[in-house]
């Protein structure tokens, strides 16, 4: 299929209907509402659901609802709206359901704002609602890439019987770019679906529930699900290297957009002689905290500099990563700031700029 | 000598042979089994969904054996919409109480009703939060005693108790609403009735329905089972009036 001009929020929810995801539940937020508008028309054409519900506390359970009957079913919000759907991603969660949900965040806390931010890392990677789980977190960088993330998630959902989430910032929602469909979507096979409430024909009757008053039954439970999570660890780590070379004194590691916006640095830093290199994480669960480690602690790098959109929340995942082993700083903006190239270089020459010894320092000691 | 027997009363195939787990004089038993025959006399059973709700009722999975989904608290429309949405060829019925359905879940029956869903709806009214230990409910009456109103339901503070079945029935969207109670046999046959019509306007495809069925909570009441009947006849049933608030079949008696 040719490349065409398109909008990110309708580029992901077309990504959607060519996997299959063609069950959309939603309910109208800032800066994601194009997805809703463009599935109002596209869902009755390709025979979906499409279904504007009464709150997202109540689209987050008509997917629960729907996921239940195996067919491939996503939501897509912002921010505020991603909270209100904890409830029910919490319990699908428990219920080991898979489901699509795309959050094109907005600056919080609270209202916050409607531009574009990453501070929602944390209610993403760390599970987001009550209990011991956690959602596959995927993020894209390019509309390119979330549309085909948002393909891939369907799959990685059903494979783990999971709720996936794919993050973007607001930028991902509203920019424009040239981008491509496959002509036949081809993914490999899923396990046989055994699980699906579609009637209890001919054996025992099925039910889908995330509730355990035996202990020992809810601690198994948090086994099976910590066992999935764990095969997502070995399995499903995604990331991207941009410019990472031997001559590389400084490692930046960024996600979404803003990692963009810091390959724009570091172009213009190789120009000024700086040679500055990227990791881009692609999944933030699982998190590649070995190729981080990896990559981080080889001799050429004297430091890390993580940059976010956000007061720094990806950062405790990049120092546990590390463990101590370089200097991890910091650089973010937020409140729908977005960092510059400009203030990015800045913050890298505060790290590469040769150090005025003080008088007072005591003299290095080497190593034997 | 042989002796034939023939069977007179069987227990419904939708019906699990299982010990209940609910107090003496309870009547969630009666409303399960009235659910079960009505799934049985259809013959939906194969292609049924339940959707069980947080309270007292959160185990009515253990009795109708049909599919099940278990809701967050008062989600069960929402979880009833998403999937008949997608199955509308199956039979999809929620269990709710009244904590459950008029308190936390007030948004999503209301908007399930209003959008005209085709499920139906099994909401057990017994004025009072079973499962938590007693504590008020929306619905429950003036004065009526609780954990969380030990002096009485005081209207100046909480509002009036809130009338379920007559507030949907006003939402221009068709619908099938009726109030039975299930403490006497009379009122057993009347309930079944209309738990079986409830069920067969969604088997034909016609609207939302909801049947609100009053009922007694002997063990938060602090009354025996006779004086919960007893209760029901002279408290509850002047306050909620049993009636078809709406049918399709009788639009006349639309309020």
């Amino acid at each position: 299929m040719a490349k065409i001009l398109m909008k990110g929020n309708e580029a992901i929810a077309e990504a959607a209907i060519h996997a299959g995801g063609t069950n959309y539940f939603c309910y109208p937020i800032t800066p994601q509402t194009e997805v809703a508008e463009y599935l109002a028309r596209r869902m009755p054409e390709v025979g979906g659901v499409f279904l504007q519900g009464e709150s997202e506390l109540a689209v987050s359970n008509m997917l629960f609802g729907a996921a239940s009957t195996g067919k491939r079913v996503f939501t897509t919000s912002s921010s505020p709206g991603i909270s209100l759907m904890q409830e029910a991603i919490s319990y699908m969660a428990g219920a080991q359901l898979p489901c699509v949900i795309v959050n094109i965040m907005r600056g919080g806390p609270g209202l916050g704002g409607i531009l574009p931010a990453q501070s929602d890392y944390y209610q993403s990677t760390k599970g987001g609602g009550h209990g011991d789980y956690r959602l596959l977190v995927l993020a894209p960088s390019t509309i390119q890439e979330a549309v085909d993330l948002m393909m891939l998630a369907f799959h990685l959902a059903d494979k783990y019987r999971n709720p996936v989430m794919m993050i973007g910032d607001g930028m991902i929602g509203q920019m424009m770019e040239p981008v491509e469909f496959p002509d036949h979507y081809e993914e490999p096979e899923l396990p046989p679906n055994d699980w699906a409430a579609d009637g209890a024909k001919g054996r025992e009757a099925r039910i889908i529930k995330s509730l355990f008053l035996d202990p020992i039954a809810l601690e198994k439970n948090s086994h099976i699900l910590h066992d999935k999570y764990d095969q997502m660890k070995k399995d499903e780590i995604r990331y991207e290297l941009y410019k990472v070379s031997p001559e590389v004194n400084v490692l930046l590691i960024a996600y979404g957009t803003m990692a963009r916006i810091c390959q724009t640095a570091i172009d213009e830093l190789e120009d000024e002689g700086i040679k500055v290199g990227l990791l881009r994480p692609i999944t933030l669960f699982p998190f590649p905290e070995k190729q981080i480690y990896e990559e981080a602690t080889k001799k050429n790098i004297k430091s890390v500099l993580t940059i976010e959109m956000s007061m720094a929340q990806m950062l405790d995942d990049v120092e546990k990563a590390i463990m101590g082993r370089k200097p991890v700083h910091f650089f973010g903006r937020t409140g729908g700031v977005v960092p510059s190239p400009e203030e990015i270089k800045e913050q890298v020459k505060k790290l590469t700029a040769p150090k005025r010894k003080k008088s007072t320092s005591k003299p290095k000691k080497k190593k034997a | 000598m042989a002796i034939e027997t023939n069977a007179i009363f069987e227990r419904p195939e939708a019906l699990r042979d299982v010990v209940t787990h609910y107090c003496p004089g309870c009547t969630h038993g009666v409303a399960h089994r009235l659910v079960a025959e009505a799934i049985d006399e259809l013959g939906v059973r194969e292609r049924a969904l339940g959707v069980a709700p947080v309270g007292c009722s959160v185990f009515v999975y253990n009795y109708i054996n049909t599919d099940f989904l278990e809701a967050p608290h008062g989600r069960a429309p929402a979880l009833a919409t998403g999937f008949k949405r997608l199955r509308p060829d199956m039979i999809v019925f929620t269990y709710q109480g009244d904590g459950d359905l008029a308190s936390i879940g007030m948004a999503e029956i209301v908007h399930a009703a209003n959008r005209g869903e085709k499920i139906t709806v099994v909401f057990i009214n017994n004025g009072i939060y079973g499962m938590t230990g007693g504590q008020m409910a929306p619905t429950t009456l003036q004065g009526q005693v609780t954990t969380t109103c030990p002096m009485g339901r005081d209207i100046s503070l909480t509002g009036q108790p809130i009338r379920m079945s007559e507030m949907l029935a006003t939402f221009r969207t068709p619908a099938y609403i009726e109030r039975v109670a299930v403490h006497t046999p009379m009122h057993i046959i009347r309930a079944k009735k209309a738990i079986k019509k409830a069920f067969n306007y969604q088997v034909q495809g016609t609207c939302f329905s909801l049947v609100e069925i009053l009922s007694t909570c002997p063990t938060n009441w602090g009354l025996t089972p006779a004086e919960s009947t007893k209760w029901i006849e002279e408290k509850t049933i002047p306050y909620y009036p049993l009636r078809c608030f709406k049918d399709p079949e009788r639009p006349e008696d639309a309020l």
